[in-house]
């Protein structure tokens, strides 16, 4: 009765174990994920922009995507350069989970808007995104703070973040701006001087010069404007990312991985795509073809003139300002959130340091942010996109905590086995040198003599520092791989060491060195100036160089003196985050050429010195951020190991219940009642079976083969479970594991033993098992009753099938068990031995104890046992004392020459009764009559008996049963 | 028959010491119906399992194939070693650079196949090889309850992986110390992590890995009550273990290969940098345990409710 509801029990337990256990996986693997429904509605607006007097109807092909709950702020995404509205999607759904209304849309020039590419320009494509404001303003699902001024903010990488820049300085109405990878001034990006001959800004950590007469950054201009031509790339919106705290490895190198296959060299950051979209998005006709591609023809006229010559006119330095933000920020009084990438030699660190500076000075408040990507590394990963959605949500709509206007970098640390590196944040209260105390400069000495540096006759070959474009699949297989590529050519380097350090050096933005320079006398100097590339390498102990970054800093020094008289020069070295360990050091190198520059092509030479025995590095003290702690794995461990402990407890409680013993029966070695086991499929193994064995007795269970007998005993041992009935051992109900079970000892279905030790470390650790007192376990007469000899220290192994029953039967008996229960036990054994086991059987039920034999032969019953029970396909047929059942009583039977005349000769014998003749043999009920005396009236009468014996009834009955088995 | 055969006879005297003994020992029961002397708590105790294992031939040679191991591979880099700089490159380019390198990189060669088959030999073969030799039912008829049969079953396997685990890299860096000297660990990134520190790392390491393999443990436990055959529990939790590995490999699966038991294997290497993450670790254990904590309550639930019919 009790099993349905243990099994249900069972069964709940495992339900809630089960579900607790999915709950958790679920939790710890899926974190916040609002999974928000996002309706999208796409349209193509006409906006009128231009010039005063030359304004132009355009169309702007826009998507709108809704949040569930409207009106909410609103979200303008600005795509990359080469990219479209579409390469913006996947942000833009997050955004639009987040509860905004986001707007994404082609810029001029891209995707299927129409028009030509201004370059973010404001009567162009800043005027186009002031009237997207307005149309905002018009969306009813746009909250609004005032008439015509819809709740906005606005973000977008690199050429997008240039426009959220543009624009946030032009529209007062933009509330927030986080602008991505972007730059603040072109002409300083596309031509960098950061060399000075004056004083350096102020307390920044990646401030620049940015001197004028740059040298022409050629490889990543190239492809800046091949992607604006709509040649080849990628259409996806989604580069790899970059590494961050705690980032899955198998994520990041799937994207990695895509990314390396990509046919284009794309410098696929933050939808700044190169190449169009063009997959299914063809820009409309004849807005392409001609040598300008959909450039606007200003903008195309004055990238030729650089690309080939190497040095700008000031009017394409004027019409790279204006359509800089440097042009517009001091007029940014918004909130702003700048991030910036540390693998970026496209727009360093110095850009964002100049944005920061200048909204800072105009009254903006500015957070920065350095992530482990750019343009080399990999656009923003989940973590930074999450932190940027935050950033908007609280300056829009006060959600959440307060970002602050802190800075936080992030800090590569060492490269896996496999997948991404690690990466963990550091964060400083705020960035140093906007508002409060300047940044924290450690003066590192450095040595080295004057160098001599000559610039090769057509700048070839050239030192190599990144790779554009190809930068970014290598940081795709772990940032810091791409430091790695740069090639210092001889004769073209002039070095300078620092000393080994002692403490790890954590360098957070731009080291500033002071170089003294000269031309060498008798050779003339180059009229346009010296151009150098200032690295600073970071030297393992065993000489690897890594150039964080492969960022260089290219100087233009004004011509030198033909005397020989040298020119000090303060040099930027390149924004970077670098952890130099200690028992490395810092190397200076000062190179002539770069192959991802334009350089002076006629030969010069110069010596380089360094007019300051120390650089000045930038340290940021933060606290370390790490990753996000892995809480959700910490507590997802700490659930499962509750659930473990509790699991632990419920069975411990339940193994508590023990059986009431039964207090008649406590003296009473066996009572089985009503046992019966089916099994699945309808097979009754032992169908209601019922018999009790008394202390003393030797009985035997005798059946033929499949009687059930086995089965009965593998269930009084508490190996199988009864489907019903009960089976009581001196008064305790048997279950698996009954603690009565250690009063049996059970010879069950064949020997087993380690094969591997001897017959007689069996015995021991078998003993050793049971945890009982090893005195009592009496294994030396045990060994001497199985009388194995030597072979007891031979490898079980190596015994024949009698010796391991027999050491069997002895390791039953261990410990003097009470009842010794014991299956087939001669089987397999000699005639002697057999004889002996009969006595060992008998002499030890004399002892008071119990043994219950079984057999299949009853001949071995009945010289073995005093009592049977008689078993057949799972049902008792009899069971009694041997002698009775054996015997039958009082009846004879005679086997006789003349059967019919012994018949009539025993009928007349006074008391004898149910005489029968059977053949040659003839049985009678003597009732008291000795068969002495029977047979001596037989004879006497004539009749010659071959034969004389107590009637075997058992036997005709059991031989009927047993049929052909026997 | 055999030789031996005939010399086994009982002595009739010793029928007599026998009967003398059990006439003069009764021992009483206890309130449970358990003869004096016996508890449930002190049967199979461990150190009586680990005798009963520790004399197998098969734990003999495997422990003597670890301590062969790290000579192994120390003699392969002896003959194969043609590049004189050894502080570059992966793992095993670095593996000769110092004690703990040369640690790493047996761990990480091992990783893949040895250690997640120890421990499914361990945990697959112990009950499973004891239903084969027949001698699980006379345990459970000793009684040692089946919970506390499993459970002492699975600490003695623990108790015997663990050692393994330990035991390799130990040899390891005793070769390694002997080969190449106590220098710091160099990473792939040439990040140099301190002599002291690589040996507390390594020593996590050998923890993590332990506990990652939990999950084999589990799997092969549940087998080993599932099928009496002790090749067909090892070898299905090794076969798991590889299919895992195999999917691994496929990159198109994205992130749900983390679910796979052995994503975070090696995530043990993580601990031998500057700067630990440790959040794979943490997911690697998370996983490992939730793996190890289902597995082992169905081999619990089966076994507790299993006929043996072995």
């Amino acid at each position: 009765m009790r099993r349905i509801p243990r099994s249900v029990f069972r069964w709940t337990a495992f339900a809630v174990v089960a579900a607790l256990i999915v709950i958790t996986v679920v939790l710890v693997t899926r974190p916040s994920s609002t999974g928000q429904q996002v309706r999208t509605q796409e349209k193509v607006l006409t906006l009128v922009d231009g010039p005063a007097g030359k304004r132009a109807p355009v169309a702007i092909d826009t998507t709108l995507y809704l949040p569930e709950k409207t009106p909410a702020p609103a979200v303008m995404i600005a795509h990359g350069f080469g990219g479209s509205k579409r390469s913006v999607d996947a942000d833009a759904r997050e955004f639009a989970a987040q509860g905004f209304v986001v707007l994404a849309w082609s810029a001029r020039g891209f995707g299927r808007s129409g028009g030509t590419i201004e370059l973010n320009s404001p009567d162009y494509e800043v005027e186009d995104a002031k009237q997207l404001v307005s149309w905002l303003a018009k969306r009813p699902e746009v909250r609004l703070d005032g008439p015509g001024d819809p709740r906005v903010g606005v973000t977008g990488g690199s050429y997008g973040g240039a426009l959220a820049l543009m624009l946030a300085g032009a529209d007062k109405r933009v509330d927030a701006l986080a602008p991505v990878i972007t730059y603040n001034d072109l002409s300083q990006a596309l031509l960098p001087n950061t060399g000075s001959t004056g004083a350096m800004p102020a307390g920044t950590p990646a401030a620049g010069p940015f001197g004028a007469d740059g040298v022409f950054k050629r490889a990543w201009a190239g492809i800046f404007f091949a992607s604006g031509m709509g040649g080849g790339g990628d259409a996806g919106s989604s580069g790899p990312e970059a590494p961050e705290p705690g980032t899955v490895s198998g994520s990041s190198d799937a994207a990695a991985g895509g990314d390396a296959a990509a046919p284009a060299p794309a410098p696929s950051t933050g939808g700044d795509t190169a190449g169009g979209d063009q997959g299914g998005d063809a820009p409309p006709a004849g807005a392409t073809g001609g040598p300008c591609g959909r450039f606007g023809l200003d903008v195309c006229k004055a990238y030729a003139e650089v690309a080939t010559t190497g040095v700008p006119s000031a009017e394409t330095v004027a019409l790279l300002k204006s359509v800089s933000p440097v042009s517009v920020t001091s007029k940014i009084t918004q909130p702003t959130l700048l991030v910036q990438g540390e693998q970026d030699t496209l727009f360093g660190l110095d850009q964002a340091d100049a944005n920061a500076r200048q909204i800072a000075a105009a009254g903006g408040s500015v957070k920065v942010i350095w992530y482990a990507g750019g343009h080399d590394g990999g656009r923003p990963g989940p973590q930074l996109r999450e932190e940027m959605r935050n950033w908007l949500a609280y300056q829009l709509d006060k959600r959440g905590t307060d970002p602050g206007t802190g800075f936080e970098y992030a800090v590569q640390g060492a490269l896996r086995a496999q997948g991404a590196p690690s990466v963990r944040v550091v964060r400083a209260p705020a960035y140093p040198g906007l508002t409060g105390a300047p940044v924290q400069r450690q003066a590192m000495a450095m040595s080295g003599a004057a160098q001599t540096v000559i610039n090769p006759p057509g700048a070839n070959p050239g030192s190599v520092s990144s790779l554009p474009g190809l930068s970014s699949v290598l940081a795709g297989a772990g940032g810091r791989l791409s430091g790695r590529t740069s090639i210092d050519l001889p004769g073209q380097s002039a070095i300078f060491s620092g000393p080994t350090l002692d403490e790890q050096l954590l360098i957070a933005g731009s080291a500033t060195a002071r170089l003294d320079v000269s031309a060498m006398p008798g050779l003339p100097p180059s009229k346009t100036g010296a151009v150098l590339f200032a690295k600073l390498y970071d030297v393992g102990p065993d000489g690897t160089r890594i150039l964080p970054g492969s960022a260089v800093s290219p100087v233009r020094v004004p011509p030198l003196p033909v005397n020989g008289d040298s020119v000090k020069v303060t040099v930027a070295l390149p924004g970077i985050v670098r952890p130099v360990e200690s028992g490395h050091y810092l190397s200076l190198v000062v190179t002539t050429t770069d192959q991802s520059y334009a350089t002076p092509l006629e030969p010069a030479a110069y010596r380089i010195a360094l007019a300051d025995d120390t650089i000045a590095v930038p340290v940021v003290p933060g606290t370390n951020v790490g990753g996000p702690a892995p809480v959700g794995p910490v507590i997802g461990i700490i659930v499962v190991l509750g659930i473990g402990v509790l699991l632990v407890l419920a069975v411990a409680l339940r193994r508590r219940r023990s059986g009431r013993p039964d207090p008649e029966l406590t003296d009473v070695p066996l009572v089985i009642d009503g046992l019966t086991k089916r099994y699945p499929g309808g097979l009754v193994a032992v169908d209601d079976l019922s018999f009790r064995v008394d202390r003393g007795q030797v009985l035997g269970l005798l059946g033929p083969n499949g009687a059930g007998k086995t089965t009965t005993l593998r269930m009084l041992m508490g190996l199988i479970h009864p489907t019903g009935g009960t089976i009581k051992v001196f008064g305790q109900e048997i279950r698996p594991g009954a603690p009565v079970l250690s009063r049996i000892g059970s010879f069950v279905e064949g020997a087993g033993f380690l094969p591997h030790l001897s017959g007689a470390d069996n015995l021991r650790l078998y003993w050793a098992a049971t945890g009982r007192p090893a005195e009592r376990a009496h294994v030396h007469e045990a060994l001497e009753i199985a009388g194995l000899g030597k072979a007891v220290n031979r490898k079980v192994r190596t015994y024949s099938q009698g010796m391991r029953q027999r050491l069997a039967i002895a390791q039953a008996m261990l410990g003097l068990p009470d009842l010794l229960v014991l299956d087939e036990p001669t089987n397999g054994l000699d005639p002697p031995q057999i004889h002996q086991m009969r006595s060992v059987l008998r002499a030890y039920a004399a002892t008071g104890r119990t043994v219950l034999v079984s057999s299949h032969l009853l001949a071995e019953v009945e010289q073995t046992c005093d009592h049977v029970v008689v078993m057949h396909r799972g049902r008792l047929v009899a069971a009694g004392p041997v002698d009775e059942i054996v015997s039958g009583g009082g009846e004879a039977t005679f086997r006789v020459d003349r059967p019919d005349v012994a018949a009539d000769v025993l009928r007349g014998i006074s008391g004898v009764t149910g005489v029968a003749v059977d053949g040659s043999a003839v049985h009678a009920e003597l009732d008291g009559t000795p068969r002495s005396v029977a047979i001596g009236v037989l004879v006497s009468a004539g009749v010659a008996v071959e034969q004389a014996g107590p009637r075997r009834r058992l036997e005709d009955v059991f031989l009927q049963l047993v049929g052909e088995d026997s | 028959m055999t030789e031996a055969d005939e010399s086994v006879h009982t002595d009739p005297a010793a029928i007599a010491e026998l009967t003398d003994a059990a006439r003069a020992s009764h021992l009483g029961a206890g309130a449970s119906g358990a003869v004096e002397g016996y508890r449930a708590r002190r049967t199979l105790r461990l150190h009586v399992e680990l005798r009963r294992q520790l004399r197998r031939r098969r734990t003999q040679l495997l422990y003597g194939f670890l301590v062969l191991l790290p000579f192994l591979l120390a003699v392969a880099f002896e003959v194969g070693s043609s590049n004189p700089n050894r502080r570059s490159g992966g793992f095993v380019d670095l593996a000769t650079a110092s004690a703990p390198n040369f640690v790493v990189l047996t761990l990480f060669v091992s990783g893949t196949f040895l250690l997640p088959m120890i421990v499914a030999l361990f945990f697959g073969d112990t009950i499973a090889s004891e239903a084969s030799w027949s001698s699980l039912k006379y345990l459970l008829a000793i009684p040692v309850p089946r919970h506390r049969l499993l459970a002492q079953k699975a600490l003695a396997s623990a108790v015997l992986s663990f050692a393994a685990l330990v035991l390799l890299p130990l040899v390891a860096f005793l070769v390694g110390l002997v080969s190449y000297g106590a220098g710091e660990a160099v990473t792939p990134t040439g990040d140099a992590v301190d002599f002291p520190t690589a040996l507390a790392a390594i020593g996590m390491s050998v923890v993590y890995i332990s506990i990652q393999l939990i999950w084999v443990a589990g799997l092969a436990m549940f087998l080993s009550v599932l099928i009496d055959a002790p090749l067909g529990a090892v070898g299905g939790a090794v076969l798991v273990s590889i299919l895992s590995q195999i999917l691994e490999q496929i990159t198109a699966l994205g992130s749900l290969r983390q679910y796979l038991p052995t994503h975070f294997a090696f995530s043990w290497s993580d601990l031998i940098a500057t700067d630990i993450d440790w959040t794979n670790l943490a997911k690697g254990t998370l996983s490992a345990l939730i793996y190890g904590l289902v597995f082992g309550t169905l081999a619990f639930r089966r076994f507790t409710t299993k006929d043996i019919t072995s």
